[in-house]
């Protein structure tokens, strides 16, 4: 274990080290830089851009300089929002977007795994065809739907929620439950799989003879085998949900730290992006390490093979 | 020697997998069900455009937005655009005798243009993005797996690293990287939708290969003397099909959806070209407006994931060799 | 095994509910709640990215700038075209205009109670001509004699053309002739900024001087800045010691950066937005007919066009040019598509108070097949079918572009693409002159024709057509020493023609600015500039009814 776990470690930061390397000359590649805008700058002021943050220096130069500020844990500042750290701008975004996440991880569980599990025990019955048609809701339409969907239904005719923003202890409701719809669909098909796997295996019938009651042989024996899929798909797939959705944060307007990935692409803000590439890397080989952990202790068989 | 060994190889299960699977895929009613109404999307929207008299792309600015079932009277000039000869005019007019009027079954968008005719053009899009680009992350994802799996130890760490490194990377750099690289076309999108879903299929892959690998009927044929790309393509890799299948009905939906959430970013298909998410992104932006807008494309489109996903279901029950014997 | 399963929830639940009680701790106020309490919520767009006024170069920034800051004359609650005195009560010119004096008044002063005097004038000056400022609008002050100069560094400070005769008086020296200087400068880049606030907590040109926070930020307008949290909102509140503070009638203005139209649509209908940015494309017409009286329409000084890259093939024929001018039926894009009032533009100057505009591209498809077929294209054959519009993506555009791609192929029989490509590579590929034409606009900086016509002049930095002309150019700079305002006015509009006349830019429409605003808001002023002014508009009690009542009154 312990040598997995250190192994483990130092490719993470092998991997951390390649992302870098590979986002910094690649945003540098693509057409247009941080200082285009609708109306032109005169080339002193663009002059004195460049020089500010450091862009007339030979690009080997930046990489190092870059390379030696992350090291020192020194995001640097954003090069779109003048006199903001990229530090703070993660500070301020990440709690909103983990909270929505978390919610609609919640939101996904609590509907795809019953549905899932419901699906497999009453296998190609109406019951497994309608928990599973429940489940697809959520992906049959794209969130620029669902999400404007739900807000005109629960915001603007029931009044229930606010239709957008961050302000009142609620406003977390629409957007975990147009997020983890999405997911609900994908973990209701795992589960399904994993378990229909599970439940032909020969220790489910062993249960079975013994003559324990269904829900027990489900909850007991079945779900643990049955859950790896869910969990390969899910460890990945968890710095994706918390690190929040530009769409989502679009159409609620909230305040949160997807939007951040996308729009500092669109802005080639070059500091921005990397701070956000960086945290997501640095969460993706982080889950990923405790998702082949988690499915060593499922699944004994596999165990760090 | 060898020849021999792949004969009995393929001659036992060819035969025991394929047939059963069939035959349990019949007996699946819904799943059946969803591959006919999937045949039936796929044809109507491939075939359909011949019978729609309205061009895609042709706009009529005083019939714009109007709902359903709106008749319009056409004139040799607008029958010409929307792809029709003058000889047909005269023959169907019968020199002014006959007007001619055709009805917008779904109605007409914001531009007066034919919601049928885009939203059958739109499938064609949708479709083809869908099926190509799983059809790429099936490939390059399978071969990648199976040789990470197969090869395990060291390799296996350096090729799965890489995996995750090319996860890490921001997609939208890689996507506006392309469409300013090259001119932007259809196939572009193909190949960056591919180029990121394989990494999910590899992960999977892999996982289930290094199971395999140490089981006893590859060291067989290891001991056989054949070579590993045989070993993986002829043995090991029709023992994944299963989840393969699975995960890629689940890529096509996904596909779709992030092929729709980037025409919402404005990076997807050119306009006025269509797909399913270029209209309903229209779709969703009018919805209070214009109705008809948002429901047409968004019911093809979810009537196709839906039945992908249980035509998917299906196929995976119909693989599964274990449950043979229930 | 459930035991593991249930802690994982509780965790996550637990997880989740403190980091809500963390997460939400904002207030958020009704339309009605901030009608009572005088506060103004409007939607800004989009979030400032420099809160320092003279760094600012967007909207945004801007409409924050007019509530916090003031300059030496603001623009008349009046007329779009007079201004009214603000930190300065009076000023006169010399005789032929070049020469302008500034009379401050005495009871001007910075929030922190510090008497603004004229030194603070021309040190905010100098410091927006320190090209370590990075300003880019510090061009605008090129206008000073010497600004220019100053600015590259080849002269010292005491010879910029600004200086403070006593504590009161502000003495300023233009280049030439300018009859309309309290026009130009109402413009903020000609405000003033507190020196002694700057200085205290940082350096002059650092970027991350921190003055401009809250807390921090000193200002002189009828607003100070009270809280930002960056992506959330800010507000500003009232400033007691603002020289005219009987005036102001509200306490408070919080801007909002809601980016899109529809959700702002849906917040406003919530009853949680005072004023809207923009109203969705798709339901002006209906909001037209059934609540005219909550939507508010204005035609905007600015205008939306098409610039051609006249080094590309067959654009370099200005017949073939001028035939794509002549084949775009504008009512017909406003009538159908844009539906607010728009009003289609036939040169490049929209309508202005005193300036008669040149009306070149009538939609003539005619006289546009007629220069086809001279350029050599009769009904468009042999025409390349390779060209494309460049445009980013909003829904105005891609509409804009789809209809004029569909009359180009009508009236002229020529194919041209659409190339979609994300903002910054659009702007990009202007700038490089990569395009073949490219779907752009201008708003105006000041109420003068000059902000249309001068950006088109040879290597100008916005002109990005490759168009040059020597005429044109003369014209032009004719123009900039014209001291009588009558005749600087006729030679711009010959400018105008010349430019329109090589069809380098094919103007479209002239916009306007359409919002939603609620029942409660009193004196919205529409202005041809859109800026607010803020230390006129007001609030009522409960709001009187409205059209919306059934939506707005229901919480």
């Amino acid at each position: 274990m312990l040598r997995f776990t250190l192994s483990r470690f130092i490719q993470s930061i092998v991997v951390i080290f390649a992302v870098f390397t590979l986002t910094f000359f690649m945003v540098r590649v693509v057409k247009g830089d941080p200082f285009a805008g609708e109306k032109a700058m005169t080339p002193d002021v663009r002059r004195v851009m460049e020089t500010r943050y450091g862009l007339d220096r030979p690009l080997y130069e930046q990489y190092f300089r870059t390379l030696g500020s992350y090291l020192q844990g020194d995001l640097m500042p954003s090069m779109k929002y003048q006199g903001m750290w990229n530090a703070r701008i993660i500070a301020d975004s990440f709690p909103i977007s983990l909270t929505i996440g978390l919610a609609a991880l919640a939101v996904a569980l609590s509907i795809g795994l019953p549905a899932g599990i419901i699906a497999a025990v009453r296998r190609n019955s109406w019951v497994d065809y309608s928990a599973m048609s429940l489940a697809l809701v959520g992906i049959c339409l794209p969130t620029f739907v669902m999400g404007p969907v739900l807000a005109l239904i629960f915001g603007l005719h029931f009044r229930w929620f606010n239709v957008a923003g961050w302000f009142e202890s609620t406003d977390w409701v629409l957007p975990s439950v147009t997020m983890g719809l999405i997911y609900a669909a994908y973990i209701a098909r795992m589960t399904r799989g994993g378990m229909l796997e599970v439940l032909n295996q020969d220790f489910i019938r062993t249960a079975r003879a013994k003559g324990l009651s269904e829900g027990r042989i489900i909850i007991r024996h079945a779900l643990r085998g049955g859950l790896i899929p869910v969990v390969a798909f899910l460890g990945p797939a968890l710095a994706g949900i918390t690190t929040g959705s530009f769409i989502i944060e679009k159409i609620y307007n909230l305040p949160g730290l997807g939007q951040h990935f996308v729009r500092s692409v669109f802005d080639r803000d070059y500091s921005l992006i990397m701070a956000t590439v960086m945290l997501f890397a640095t969460l993706l080989v982080t889950v990923n390490f405790f998702t082949d952990v988690l499915i060593g202790w499922l699944n004994p068989r596999v165990r760090f093979a | 020697m060898t020849a021999t060994a792949e004969e009995i190889d393929d001659s036992i299960r060819g035969r025991s997998l394929w047939q059963d699977a069939w035959a349990r895929l019949r007996r699946n009613r819904l799943a059946v069900l969803c591959m006919v109404l999937l045949t039936g999307i796929i044809f109507t929207c491939f075939i359909g455009p011949w019978f729609c008299p309205w061009n895609p792309e042709i706009q009529n600015l005083k019939l714009r937005a109007t709902p359903p079932g709106t008749m319009e009277t056409l004139t040799e000039a607008s029958w010409v655009n929307h792809g029709g000869t003058a000889e047909e005019w005269r023959e169907l007019t019968n020199g002014g005798a006959n007007p001619q009027k055709r009805r917008h079954w779904f109605g007409t968008d914001t531009l007066g243009r034919d919601l049928l005719a885009r939203t059958l053009r739109g499938g064609q899009v949708s479709l083809m993005v869908g099926l190509v680009a799983t059809l790429v992350a099936l490939i390059i994802g399978v071969a990648y797996g199976a040789a990470a799996g197969y090869a395990g130890g060291r390799t296996d760490d350096i090729m799965m690293r890489a995996v995750d490194t090319l996860r890490a990377l921001p997609f939208m750099i890689f996507v506006i990287l392309l469409t300013t690289m090259f001119e932007k076309n259809l196939l572009l999108i193909f190949l960056a939708i591919g180029a990121v879903e394989w990494l999910t299929m590899a992960r999977i892959v892999r996982a289930q290969v290094l199971g395999l690998a140490r089981q006893e009927f590859v060291d067989a044929a290891r001991s056989l003397g054949l070579q590993p790309g045989r070993i993986i393509f002829r043995h090991i890799v029709p023992n994944v099909l299963g989840p393969v299948i699975v995960y890629a009905t689940l890529t096509v939906p996904a596909v779709m959806l992030l092929e729709a959430g980037l025409s919402f970013l404005g990076l997807g298909v050119q306009a006025p070209d269509s797909s399913w998410g270029t209209l309903i992104d229209d779709g969703a932006t009018n919805m209070e407006s214009f109705w008809w807008l948002l429901v047409f494309p968004s019911a093809f489109f979810s009537l196709t994931l839906f039945c992908l996903n249980f035509a998917g279901d299906g196929l995976r029950d119909a693989l599964d060799v274990k449950s043979a014997k229930d | 095994m459930p035991a593991f399963l249930s802690r994982c929830l509780t965790a996550l639940a637990c997880g989740t509910v403190l980091l809500f009680a963390g997460g939400c701790s904002d207030d958020q106020i009704s339309a009605r709640e901030g009608a009572a309490k005088k506060i103004f919520l409007i939607n800004n767009r989009s979030e400032p990215r420099f809160l320092d006024l003279q760094r600012a170069n967007s909207t945004a920034e801007h409409q924050i700038n007019l509530a916090l800051f003031e300059g030496l004359v603001a623009e008349s609650k009046n007329s779009d075209r007079d201004v009214e005195p603000g930190v300065a009560e009076r000023w006169e010119p010399n005789a032929d205009k070049s020469v302008w004096t500034f009379h401050i008044r005495k009871n001007a002063m910075w929030s922190d109670g510090v008497p603004i005097t004229a030194h603070d004038v021309v040190w905010s000056w100098r410091r927006m001509l320190m090209k370590e400022l990075g300003s880019e609008y510090s061009k605008m002050l090129f206008l000073l004699k010497n600004g220019e100069a100053f600015y590259q560094k080849k002269v010292p400070a005491e010879e910029l053309g600004v200086r403070a005769v006593d504590d009161y008086t502000l003495e300023v020296a233009l280049v030439g002739p300018t009859p309309h200087y309290p026009s130009i400068a109402c413009h903020t880049s000609w405000w003033m900024v507190p020196r002694h606030a700057i200085e205290k907590w940082g350096g002059i040109t650092d970027v991350m001087n921190p003055w401009f926070e809250p807390g921090k930020m000193v200002s002189n307008g009828p607003f100070t800045l009270k809280r930002y949290t960056f992506r959330r909102y800010l507000e500003t509140e009232r400033n007691p010691r603002y020289w005219d503070a009987a005036t102001v009638k509200l306490d408070g203005v919080r801007f909002y950066a809601i980016e899109s139209d529809n959700t702002e649509e849906r917040i406003f209908r919530r009853g949680q937005l005072h004023a809207t940015y923009n109203v969705p494309l798709a339901k002006i017409p209906d909001y037209m007919r059934d609540h005219p009286d909550v939507i508010s329409n204005q035609l905007n000084l600015a205008i939306r066009l098409y610039r051609v890259n006249i080094a590309r093939g067959p654009l370099k024929d200005v017949r073939v040019r001028r035939a794509l001018g002549f084949s775009l039926d504008r009512q017909s894009m406003i009538d159908n598509i844009l539906r607010a009032n728009e009003k289609p533009a036939l040169g490049i100057v929209p309508p202005m108070e005193g300036y008669e505009g040149v009306k070149e591209f009538r939609f003539d498809p005619a006289e546009a097949k007629r220069l086809m077929a001279e350029a050599g294209f009769p009904d468009g054959k042999g025409f390349p079918t390779n060209l494309n519009i460049l445009i980013s993506k909003s829904e105005v555009a891609v509409q804009i572009a789809e209809a004029v791609q569909a009359m180009w192929k009508e009236h002229l029989g020529i194919s041209v693409g659409i190339a979609s490509q994300d903002y910054t590579v659009y702007l990009t590929s202007q700038q490089q002159k990569d395009y073949d034409i490219a779907f752009g606009g201008w708003n105006a900086d000041y109420y003068d024709p000059a902000t249309f016509v001068d950006m088109w002049v040879t290597e100008g930095g916005n002109n990005h057509t490759n168009w040059s002309s020597a005429e044109f150019d003369k014209l032009v700079f004719d123009a900039t020493q014209c001291a009588d305002a009558e005749k600087r006015l006729k030679i711009l509009h010959d400018a105008e023609a010349v430019a329109l006349k090589d069809a380098a830019v094919l103007p479209i429409y002239y916009i306007t600015r359409t919002r939603l605003i609620h029942p409660a808001v009193k004196e919205w002023q529409p202005r041809a500039l859109d800026n607010r002014l803020w230390k006129y508009m007001d609030l009522i009690s409960p709001p009187p009814p409205c059209s919306m009542d059934d939506e707005l009154k229901r919480d």
